[in-house]
């Protein structure tokens, strides 16, 4: 099915999220849409979608004015979304899931919808058992479950809003095969991302977005990397030098910020047996591996939020093995989640006000003005578009993440963070790194997780590879290659690297 | 899915100070939801009025100025404005945790139970002492059963609007057991209450008026100390944050469930003093409807200030005014009284709706 978008308009406020979009997508072909965190992407999806209502402007399916009022309405129209969260009903089977959220002219009962669904999952290779319960699913699987559930609705277009997040390479890789299919089928595929590695290898058209506007219609790929880049951040998109991750510096006498004694974790049906290693101060470690193998768990053990069933765990020399969270920030521990409205930040709160829940020295009285001139300080400091009175919800993703590192401690000594680039542009990234290393230097250990094998070579100063409930050794980064890292988190090799006992 | 727009807003739109964008907002859209409010529930109370044959003008009338006749229905007004202030200041405290303690009229009614015990047992003390211990005793009640909501909640994960209405029914049953039973009147049981206390245990009144002094400015007083808590310190901004995202508080080393816990204790400490001066001030008894459903109304009340402490005391006076006014209706136009009810809560009904239409536009 053609899409053709003529000059939509959508604003939020005194924000032109999205201002006179004009593109065309054509039948049978995959599109890319570029842009930085707040160009406009996902509300341009979500008005084809109808999620969000258009201002102005119109669309048209195979040259017919669409009318596209709301999800059900686009969904009859054929175009379905793929969110980068989820949607689903998490108590429902994956099954009651497919067969609920569609028309009954699709699906008109229970068997033919588990038939349906049987045969989705052969036709692409994915792997949702129909009745498992949606909790029991990875992201990427609840994610094939909703392609497989628009494509049984007869979408003939098919948004996918960053759908490599937080997926496994095994995933991802079933995905891209999905999506040719589906485009050699004659479907138009809609493809939402910032990582351009991804564009390249899928699309046939790349159509870039900035500040609401085009700045790149229906290119053709392949395009020079510098170029899309230019596009999509202006000058501040020239790419960065690789930077070399700088060695540790490596006290040998220093006493080691965490020490585990054979600890065994457990959350769940998931599990980490056995864990004994020791992560010495100021360093970078770089948690790795699919989806959902442990990563959490430890980073959660180390911050105190999660106590481990067997075993002991030192942090700085003290035995912390049963000590409450308040114990662990007291020692200078800080945990940063990768869902920062979830449970990282309080939204309806201002930077102003996190100041004052975090300071440690208060009396009774709040001091309103002075917490507003630290709010200040942080603001020019952290390069925070926002102002001190600013509730935290209203600010983009990267500026989040960066008022979230603003309100570390400053005597912060060991530093967990899941997913610390989640979702930001490059340049955010970047930007966040940046103060990473700083602390870094300062002899903060950081601990962080990442699907991004970039990220975790280029930052970490150690690695550990979690693989099928077991960890690795601590993994020295400057000798580890991508190529490598790929085959030890699918397990080819993985016993050479398995720590002791592991 | 609603708070992507806001996420992924540009940061050069964020309005300036936030002191600018209160005052240049809410000019038109108060005016749609003043529209909203007056007119909504205007047309919803003069439609059961004239189903019911009654001419709603001279019913509006009668609620709207039958407070304010003459002293002695000031004095009522004041009196029954006293401990909707105390149960309202209360409930701010926990919906700014973000709990509905649904359970307030229970704790209004141990509250008054435990405050007829020092004026049953020690009848000889001085009534300044007396009044004390009751007006304490009634504050720990009150405090104690809404900390049984705030247990159940943390330990066992039940719901605070489930346990609090639980507890309601068995407080209430406390109440009759005892009219009924061991505090019944020489002689007979009676739904009008336990024997009245002595006239010398009675909060002094002015003269000639049902006005007892000391109950409003115990009210005011609270509601002061409410307020002060939730904006100027460090506990209430710590209330607020745990109320808004309990993980985050938390995460950010906000001892958050342990402010719960506080909020809770707080407004039952509040609604059990409420529920002493019903006592002390109100029937002098203890009678088996002794909250008077203020608990409920004082709900309604922090409902249509969405917990901002400043307005709550116009709006408790207003929500009084409404139920002494409305007394005057069976006496005057012979329907009952009950229209106060209607009135108030469609008020509170359309303000939840004008605030949902606000939030959609």
């Amino acid at each position: 099915m053609d899409v053709q978008i003529r000059n939509l308009t959508k604003t939020f406020g005194s924000l032109r999220a999205n201002d006179a979009i004009s593109l065309s997508f054509a039948a049978g072909n995959i599109h890319g849409i570029l842009g930085e965190n707040g160009a406009g992407k996902s509300t341009l999806m979500k008005l084809l979608a109808g999620f969000l209502q258009r201002d102005s402007g119109e669309v048209l399916l195979d040259g017919q004015p669409a009318s596209l009022h709301n999800p059900a309405a686009s969904l009859a129209a054929g175009v379905g979304m793929v969110h980068q969260d989820p949607m689903d009903v998490p108590a429902f089977s994956a099954l009651e899931n497919f067969f609920c959220a569609s028309p009954r002219s699709a699906l008109p009962s229970l068997a033919v919808a588990r038939q349906r669904l049987t045969q989705l999952n052969q036709q692409f290779g994915f792997t949702v058992a129909p009745d498992q319960p949606l909790a029991r699913l990875t992201v990427g699987q609840r994610q094939q479950l909703e392609i497989m559930r628009l494509l049984a609705c007869g979408v003939k277009v098919l948004i996918l809003d960053e759908p490599t997040t937080g997926i496994t390479a095994a995933q991802k890789t079933a995905l891209f095969a999905a999506l040719r299919r589906l485009t050699a089928q004659g479907e138009t595929v809609l493809f939402v991302s910032h990582k351009l590695d991804e564009v390249a290898d899928l699309c046939q058209t790349v159509s870039i977005l900035r500040s609401g506007r085009v700045v790149g219609a229906q290119l053709p790929m392949p395009q020079p990397q510098a170029e899309l880049l230019k596009l999509m951040f202006g000058q501040a998109g020239a790419p960065a030098p690789p930077r070399q991750a700088a060695a540790p510096p490596a006290p040998a006498s220093a006493v080691p910020v965490w020490q585990l004694h054979q600890i065994t974790v457990r959350e769940g049906a998931l599990s980490v047996p056995n864990l004994t290693l020791s992560l010495p101060r100021g360093c970078v470690v770089g948690l790795c591996g699919l989806d959902g193998s442990g990563q959490q768990l430890l980073l959660r053990l180390l911050a105190g939020r999660l106590h481990p069933e067997r075993g002991r765990l030192l942090l700085h020399g003290t035995d912390v093995t049963r000590a409450p969270y308040r114990a662990f920030r007291a020692a200078g521990v800080e945990y940063l989640p990768a869902d920062r409205m979830h449970d990282g930040v309080i939204g309806a709160m201002t930077l102003t006000e996190h100041l004052l829940l975090t300071s440690e020295q208060h009396g009774l009285i709040i001091n309103r003005a002075d917490a507003r001139t630290q709010a200040e300080t942080a603001i020019a400091a952290y390069n925070i578009k926002a102002t001190p009175d600013t509730p935290l919800v209203s600010l983009s993703g990267g500026n989040q993440q960066r008022a979230m590192l603003a309100l570390l401690s400053a005597e912060c000594t060991g530093l967990l963070f899941d997913q610390p680039t989640r979702s930001l542009d490059v340049v955010s990234a970047r930007a966040i790194w940046q103060r990473l290393l700083h602390r870094r230097a300062a002899g903060t250990t950081i601990v962080f997780a990442s699907a991004d094998f970039d990220e975790l070579l280029a930052y970490s100063d150690l690695l550990l590879v979690f693989f099928a409930g077991r960890v690795s050794r601590l993994l020295p980064c400057p000798t580890m290659t991508a190529a490598r890292l790929a085959e030890l988190i699918g397990g080819v090799g993985f016993a050479e690297v398995a720590a002791h006992g592991g | 899915m609603a708070d992507k727009p806001t996420t992924e807003a540009v940061p050069e739109a964020l309005p300036a100070p936030a002191a600018l964008r209160a005052l240049a907002l809410p000019a038109a859209h108060l005016l749609t939801s003043a529209g909203i409010i007056i007119g909504g529930t205007l047309l919803f109370t003069t439609l059961v009025l004239l189903a019911s044959g009654t001419s709603p003008l001279e019913a509006y009338r009668l609620i709207l100025s039958g407070a304010f006749r003459n002293p002695r229905t000031i004095a009522d007004l004041i009196m029954l404005t006293a401990p909707l202030l105390l149960c309202s200041a209360g409930l701010t405290l926990t919906f700014s945790a973000g709990l509905y303690n649904l359970g307030i009229e229970g704790q209004i009614v141990i509250g008054a139970v435990l405050a007829m015990v020092p004026l049953r047992l020690l009848p000889d003390l001085p009534p300044p002492m007396l009044w004390l211990l009751a007006l304490s005793a009634g504050a720990i009640g009150g405090m104690l059963w809404a900390l049984l909501v705030g247990v159940l909640r943390l330990s066992t994960n039940v719901n605070e609007i489930f346990a609090g209405l639980g507890l309601n029914f068995i407080a209430i049953g406390i109440t009759l057991y005892l009219v009924f039973g061991p505090w019944k009147r020489p002689g007979v049981a009676s739904m009008s209450g336990t024997e009245p206390l002595p006239e010398a245990l009675w909060l002094p009144t002015l003269a000639g008026i049902r006005l007892a002094p000391l109950a409003p400015i115990i009210a005011l007083i609270g509601m002061g100390v409410v307020w002060f808590a939730l904006t100027r310190t460090h506990w209430g901004l710590e209330i607020r944050a745990a109320g808004l995202n309990l993980a985050a508080a938390e995460r950010l080393g906000v001892p958050a469930h342990a402010r719960l816990f506080q909020s809770l204790a707080g407004c039952g400490a509040l609604a059990g003093l409420a529920g002493a001066l019903q006592i002390l001030a109100v029937y002098h008894a203890l009678i088996p409807n002794i909250s008077s459903g203020i608990g409920f109304l004082a709900l309604l009340v922090v409902l249509l200030v969405r917990s901002n402490p400043v307005w709550v005391l116009p709006v408790a006076i207003l929500f009084a005014s409404f139920s002494i006014g409305s007394i005057q209706l069976p006496l005057q136009l012979g329907i009952d009284s009950s229209i106060a009810g209607v009135l108030q809560g469609t008020l509170v009904l359309f303000a939840l709706i004008a605030q949902g239409v606000r939030g959609r536009g």
